[in-house]
Formats: C-alpha cells, structure tokens, sequence
C-alpha cells in the first residue's frame, strides 16, 4: 500500500495500518493459540512482510526467462532435457520447466495476496470512518503551521466568510462561532482530497479482480498448437493438437467442434533492400465449418488478425517448410510419401528435421538434418541458405538404420531421433553416409536399404487455437487498477483552516493549510485564496 | 534513393545531438568550476548559491521546487547582480547557456528521430528496433530533464543528463545500429504506436528518477563517510536529501502508471491480438513484470519505516537496472526465445 509518508501529522489514531510496521514485528513470539495466531497474521500483513514478498515474487519469476518453459515452448523444454540429462530432473523436481504453476511461485503470490486482504480490510475500516468524520477543529495557534497566511480585511464578517466560502468550493466545511457580538470569531475547518485513499484502495483491491480474471481464464480456458501442412485439415478435438495447455478444469468436451482445411499460404519474400530476404505479409487460406453441419466458410488468416470461431481463436504464428518425401524399399515399393515438417531454426529458414521410416524393411530407418530453401556452399561456411525462400530446396541428412524405439511405448518428439538401437549408415568407404538432396533428385542408400527422394516443397503453418474465457475481467481490473494508482499518486488530500475575527468595521482572516500528501506544499494553493478574500469587488 | 537521404540526415542530426551534449556538459562543467570558485569565498550560504537558492523569498524558499529559476536567475542578472559575488553570477551565466545548448541539442536529436520515421518506406512511427527504441529514450530524458527544468531548480541535473545523452547515443550508434527497413508483420498494429510509445516514455521518465536515486545515495554514503560534505565538491551543490527523494519519486510517481499503461494493459491487450494470450511469460513479459514488482517495492518503501531514504533509492536503482536489462539484455541473451526478440 502505498502509505502516506513522513512525518505525517496526521493524528495517531487515523493513521491506516498496514498491519503494524513499528515495534509489533519484533516483539517476541507470544504463547497463547489465539495469540500466536494474532501475531502470525500481524507478521504476515505487515508492510516489511510484503515488501519481502514483492521481492521474492520478482526474484522467483527469473528463473521462467531463463529456463525453457513447458507453457511457453514445449519444443524447446524437449530438445533442453535431451541436451542436459543430469540437470533435467533436478529442475523437473524443483518445477523450473514451468515456473510459474510451481508450488513455491504460487506460495509467493497466495501470501501476497493474503497480506493484500490483510492491508486492504482495516484500512477500508478505517477509510469508511474518515469518510463520515468531520474534518477537525481549526487549530488554536494556526500561525505554528508550515503555510500560514494573515490578512486585513475593510468587509463585516459575513462577507469576508463568504469570500472565503467561495476560495473553498470544492472542499468538506465545518463551521464554528463564538464570541460575543461585534467581536465574533468563525471558524471554518475544510478538508478535500478524500479520493486518494479510494484510489488506493481500488488499486489493491483490482489486483484481486485481476487474478480472479487469471485464475478463470487459466482455469477453464486451453490453448493449443498445431502445425498443419498446406492442404490438410484440422479437426477441434485433443488427438490434433501438437501441444495442448488446457486449465485444470477444462475438459474435451469444451471444445468447439469446428473444424478446417488450410488451403493455401502466401508469403512474399523481400527482393531487394534491406530486408532482402525477409518475410512479409503472410497469410494463410482456411475453409472452415463451425460445426459438422453448418456451411463451409473461408477467411484469410494474418499476423495480428485471427479468426475467431465461437469463442475460439485461431493464430497465424509462424510458417515453414515441410519438404514431401518418398521412400522405396529396395524392391521399388514405396514404404514412406508425404511431407515432413521441418521447423526453421533462425530468420533464414534453415531448418531442422527428423524423418522415420518405420515399415521401412530390412531395416527401420531414420533421417536427421537440416533443410536449406536456397542451398549454397562455401569451404568456409559449409552449407548455408542464402534466401528463405525456396529458391534452390536441399535437404541435407544424416541417414540411420536399425531400430527407431517406437513400439517400447515410451513417447518419442517427432523433432528428435532416439539413436540407442540405431546406427550411421555407412558408405562403401567405410565413412558415414551423407544423404544430399535436391528437388526431384533420389539417393540410393547402401546394403539393399532403400532410395529416399525429394518430390517437392509443402508449406505448413504454425497454428495456435485458444480461447481466453474472462480476458476482459483481468482487462477490467488492471484498467481500475490504474485509476486507482492515478488516484492514489496524485489526489493531495489537504486541510485549508480559517479564522475569522470581527474587529471594528474590520475583519481579521488567518488562513493555514496542511497538505497531507507525501511533500506537498499548500503555498499556491494559500496564495491564491488570500488573493480571493482580499480581491475588490 | 531519397529514403537514404532521410537516414543519413538522421544520422548526422544523431552526431549533432550527441555533439551537442558534449558541449552542454562541458558548459555545465565550466560552471562548475566557477560554483566552487565561488564557493570557496565565503557567501552567506556558499553550499547553495546561485540559481537554485540564492534568492530567497520566505516560506517558498523551504521548497526550491516550486519557484521557476527564470525568476531566481532574472533576480541573479538584475537586482541581485550587484550584491552576488562575480564567480556566482558567472555560474549562473553558463548554466543558462548550458541549457539552450542542451536545448539546440534535442531539437536535433528530435529530428533525427523525424528523419528516421520518414526514412522507412512506408512511412511508419520510428520505434521498430532497439536503436530507434533508445534513439526515442534517451530524447525523453533530455526533453523531461528540459521541460523540468523550466519550471524548477534541477541544476544539478544537467551534468547527468548530458553526459547520460553521449553515452547511450554513442552506444546505440556503435553497438545497436539498424539500418531502416520496413516492419516485420508481427509489429504492423496500431497497438505499436501505443504499446512501445508509453514504454518508451516510461522508461526515460525512470531514468530520470533513477539518476536523482543515484545522487541520493551518493550523497548520503559521502556526507556519511566524511561527516559533511565540502562546499567545492558537486554533491554539496546537489540539493538536501529530501529533495532529491521528493525529485526521484515525482519521477517514479509519474512514470510508473505510464509503464503499468504499457506493461500490463496495452501489451496483454496486443499479445492477446498477435499470439492469442494475454499473458504469456515470454521473457520480456517476466521481466516487464519484475520490473513492475519492484518499483511497486519502491513506491511502499518509500512509506515504510526503515525502509525510507537510502533503501528505497536502491530499489529504485534495482527497478532501473531491471528495466534497462530486460530490454537490452532479454535482446542479446535470450533472443532467439522471445517473442519480443524484433531488430
């Protein structure tokens, strides 16, 4: 919370807690059940308490921005454990693949919000009853007050009341007299600024409403993946999805039954300039149906222009290449045709891939490398890709025989080659075969293994399908939240005292203020009410 | 080829603002020699005189803040010239001309940003890399620094600012340079004009607050270590404690709504358009939200006992260090898994 700071002459009994900040923290644990259990929460809802934990919750997100994320990129989190065998479970353990559903990230964020609860209920309290107080007495030597203003005026009292009046619009008033005729005191006490608290109290207050929206949309929403080659289809239920984040409660049947059919993907590669080469302007063709039996419709998908389908939305997210492949036993039998995803590696789409021929005979095989679109070769950088369009497609692999470990039953990436039961293929030298492939070209593989051949250059995209129930919760919350953090950082809430004394025809204004706010300063704001009680009429 | 004429044009005007800069800080360097010139004859307060608070006029004069220095500095030229000590009224002289250099610099550097807006074909808002990102920051911090000043006494900012300007010019210049090209597609949204705008105003108006933090917790280990400071040394001329502290967080104050705008409420709003989340823990999301986490640290510190003054001044230096880290090093070390990884 953000207290008002310093010095603040407010007096004691007004001043809103957060838990107790002074004295209360240190004393020593007392014994009794009612009593420990009054301690731990003051110990929890004090403000050194939650300062902690704001420093815990930014320490304890570091490690999610280093560390491969299984809501982020499962791909990544995969090929990260194959790399690092001894560190893997060591990290699955300590739940570093995905941080922030961890129980120690959510133990952070639960206390937090317990200590928020904690802050925000008494203060409301306590706010509730500022609020209906009346703004307190004028002072008995105003002239002690840092702004203090002392004027003469040649008007009675009621009209030097009213002026003053005037100056103060805006401003919760309290009016006193005494005195007897013709020497008569009024005094006036006026407070504003009663908002800032509100401000503050919203502010805290949204951070709930927007983890409520969170924890709904996280909860019953679902967002998936799919890479689909061109031409082919999607259908909305689990077994299509490459990857599948659904919240806890979200169960299949939650899923719309669409379905689609991506006919086509454009993207324009940047001839000439500077960014010669780059992808531009891509989009991608689905024909979709909403359900089973309803019309065929078609749309064209974009970067930031999705396609919305009962709640669900579909993303163009990326694109690359899935080169078609035949495989032929050494008889001229085809045990492999179709395209083979391969996922671009850096801006240039060289690719990676996995190719695996299990009914390939006498021996399962296995192909691993990359894909260039437009190959070159120098000594220097070995092979390389000089446009990301598919200008030149080659793709260039290792070859592999033997057992690909698939029927084990143990889940294997489509991205990586398991190669315990497997071994290089080797050429009639004795070296490592390279298989080299450019379009329409066929390479024999030694020992009867069989003829790979490139037919042609698929596309796929990178579909994301999700849907966000109480998006606009969250939106809401974070958006009162900065009202109220507007409200709380820059309302002043001020106190503009008045003493009025009748003396002859004369009237004697003392003017004094207090600004409650941290370091403000009331001189301006003093100045020109004098201005206005002194001004000719 | 006129496309190239506008990113040359920029680039020159970049050299110009950087150059003028330099001047600027030299100018505020010689200024102040001559403050402790003039700090070394005895005045009746050596520590703060000239522009900021030789003049002094009553109850205001407990807040330097709120008194323009036009007013102080006319009161140095006309009546007051008299009676201040040469080397003082010297002082103020460069500082005034320290500033319109300042100023002439970041009219420069305005249009180096202009020319780097119109030199994309299409014409597009110049905040699609890093170096146009901290092309436009480092701008906001000379044009908050200017706008300040004319209203208060932020002499002692000058010399930061200024240097603070040639450094990270000179950086971007070296390190982050990008010729101009066309936007990728992820970044053809309204949203980026929005969303990249107030994070870029954010984060020069923090740096901003973070110098004052900076100098707060010089001042306060120095004035701890000698037991006071000497009149001749710069931070004696930096003004109390508590104003720095009250500098450092309208700072703060003003710059957090802004990132809480840009971080949490443009950015979900556009990565909900783009990559259909809201809030997806890319890299850069983690860090924005650290970020957020921390300055909200600082904004409760600077309320809490104990944690007043000097610890709060170094959360606000930690927020910075993580604000500045998560753009430029989320960049180079974590580039290839981040959404956000564009240049």
């Amino acid at each position: 919370m953000i207290r008002r700071s310093k010095k603040n002459d407010v007096p004691a009994a007004e001043t809103p807690r957060y838990g107790l900040d002074d004295g209360a923290a240190d004393a020593p644990m007392p014994l009794a059940p009612l009593e420990l259990l009054r301690w731990a929460w003051r110990q929890l809802t004090s403000m050194r308490t939650a300062l902690l934990l704001l420093f815990l919750l930014a320490l304890a997100s570091i490690p999610g921005s280093v560390v491969p994320q299984e809501g982020v990129d499962p791909i990544r989190v995969s090929r990260w454990r194959e790399q690092h065998e001894t560190l893997a479970p060591i990290y699955e353990r300590l739940g570093l693949f995905s941080v922030y559903d961890s129980v120690w990230f959510s133990a952070i964020y639960i206390l937090l919000m317990i200590s928020l609860v904690g802050c925000i209920l008494p203060r409301t309290k306590v706010y509730w009853r500022a609020l209906r107080a009346k703004p307190p007495a004028v002072p008995r030597r105003l002239e002690r007050l840092g702004d203090y203003r002392r004027l003469e005026v040649a008007e009675d009292l009621a009209a030097a009341e009213a002026r003053v009046r005037d100056g103060l619009s805006g401003y919760r008033l309290v009016r006193s007299e005494s005195g007897p005729a013709g020497a008569r005191v009024v005094e006036l006490s006026a407070e504003k600024g009663y908002l800032r608290e509100a401000g503050n109290l919203l502010f805290h207050v949204s951070i709930l409403i927007v983890l409520v929206g969170v924890a709904v949309g996280s909860l019953f929403g679902f967002r998936g993946g799919v890479i689909v080659v061109t031409g082919n289809s999607f259908a909305n239920t689990l077994s299509q999805y490459d990857d599948l984040n659904p919240g806890s409660l979200f169960e299949a049947d939650d899923l719309a039954p669409f379905s689609f059919t991506v006919k086509d993907f454009d993207v324009t590669f940047v001839r000439e300039g500077r960014s010669a080469g780059q992808a531009r302007n891509f989009s991608a063709e689905i024909e979709y149906r909403e359900s089973p039996d309803s019309e065929l419709e078609t749309e064209r998908i974009r970067v930031n222009h999705p396609l919305k389908i009962n709640g669900t939305d579909v993303f163009l997210i990326g694109h690359g290449y899935a080169p078609v492949v035949t495989v032929r036993s050494a008889t001229g039998a085809v045990v492999f045709t179709g395209p083979v995803v391969f996922l671009p590696e850096d801006s240039t789409f060289r690719s990676f891939g996995v190719i695996k021929i299990p009914d390939a005979a006498p021996q399962q095989l296995g192909f691993e490398g990359e894909f260039y679109p437009t190959y070159a070769f120098t000594m220097e950088t070995g092979p390389f890709t000089v446009l990301p369009d598919a200008k030149n497609p080659v793709l260039s692999l290792t070859a592999w025989a033997g057992d690909l470990g698939l029927d084990d039953g143990t889940p294997q990436s489509v991205y990586s080659l398991r190669k315990e039961g497997l071994d290089r293929i080797l050429k009639a030298d004795g070296k490592p075969m390279r298989v080299d492939l450019a379009l329409g070209k066929t390479v024999t593989l030694p020992d009867q293994l069989g003829t790979i051949t490139l037919d042609r250059v698929d596309r796929f995209v990178k579909l994301q399908i999700s849907k966000s129930p109480a998006s606009w919760v969250a939106l809401l919350g974070v958006s009162l939240a900065l009202l109220g953090l507007l409200g709380s950082l820059f309302i002043r809430p001020r106190r503009v005292w008045a003493r009025l004394r009748e003396e002859d025809e004369q009237t004697t204004v003392e003017l004094a203020g207090l600004d409650r706010s941290a370091g403000g300063n009331l001189a301006e704001e003093l100045d020109s009410l004098a201005r206005q009680v002194e001004e000719k009429r | 080829m006129n496309n190239n004429l506008q990113e040359i044009l920029s680039n020159w005007a970049t050299m110009a603002a950087a150059a003028g800069y330099f001047v600027a800080l030299l100018v505020h360097l010689a200024e102040w020699a001559s403050r402790r010139e003039a700090a070394v004859t005895p005045t009746e307060q050596p520590v703060l005189a000239g522009v900021g608070a030789a003049a002094t006029d009553g109850a205001d004069a407990v807040d330097g803040e709120t008194r323009g220095p036009r007013g102080s500095s006319d009161a140095v030229d006309g009546s007051g010239a008299d009676t201040l000590p040469p080397a003082v009224a010297k002082a103020s002289r460069l500082f005034r001309l320290g500033v319109r250099v300042t100023w002439v610099a970041a009219v420069a550097h305005l249009a180096a940003v202009v020319l780097r807006s119109l030199a994309a074909e299409p014409v597009r808002v110049p905040w699609g890399n890093m170096y146009e990102f901290t092309l436009t920051s480092t701008l906001v911090v000379a044009l908050g620094y200017l706008l300040v000043e004319r209203r208060s006494d932020v002499s002692w900012l000058a010399p930061v600012v200024n240097g603070f300007n040639i450094i990270t010019l000179m950086a971007a210049m070296l390190l982050l340079y990008t010729p101009v090209t066309d936007l990728q597609d992820a970044l053809r949204s309204p949203w980026l004009v929005i969303h990249v705008f107030a994070a870029i105003i954010a984060t020069g108006a923090f740096t901003l607050g973070g110098m004052a933090s900076a100098l707060y917790i010089l001042k306060e280990n120095r004035a701890e270590k000698l037991g006071g400071l000497s009149p001749r040394s710069y931070l004696a001329r930096v003004p109390s404690l508590e104003r720095l502290d009250r500098f450092a967080y309208r700072a703060h104050a003003f710059a957090f709504p802004v990132w809480t705008f840009a971080a949490l409420i443009t950015g979900p709003i556009w990565a909900q358009a783009a990559w259909g989340r809201y809030w997806g823990w890319d890299p850069k999301e983690v860090w924005a939200f650290i970020t957020w986490v921390v300055y909200a640290a600082y904004l409760h510190a600077r309320a809490t006992a104990g944690w007043k003054g000097k610890a709060a001044a170094i959360i606000a230096l930690i927020g910075l260090a993580t604000l500045w880290f998560n753009f430029v090093g989320i960049n180079f070390f974590f580039g290839s898994g981040s959404q956000h990884s564009y240049a």
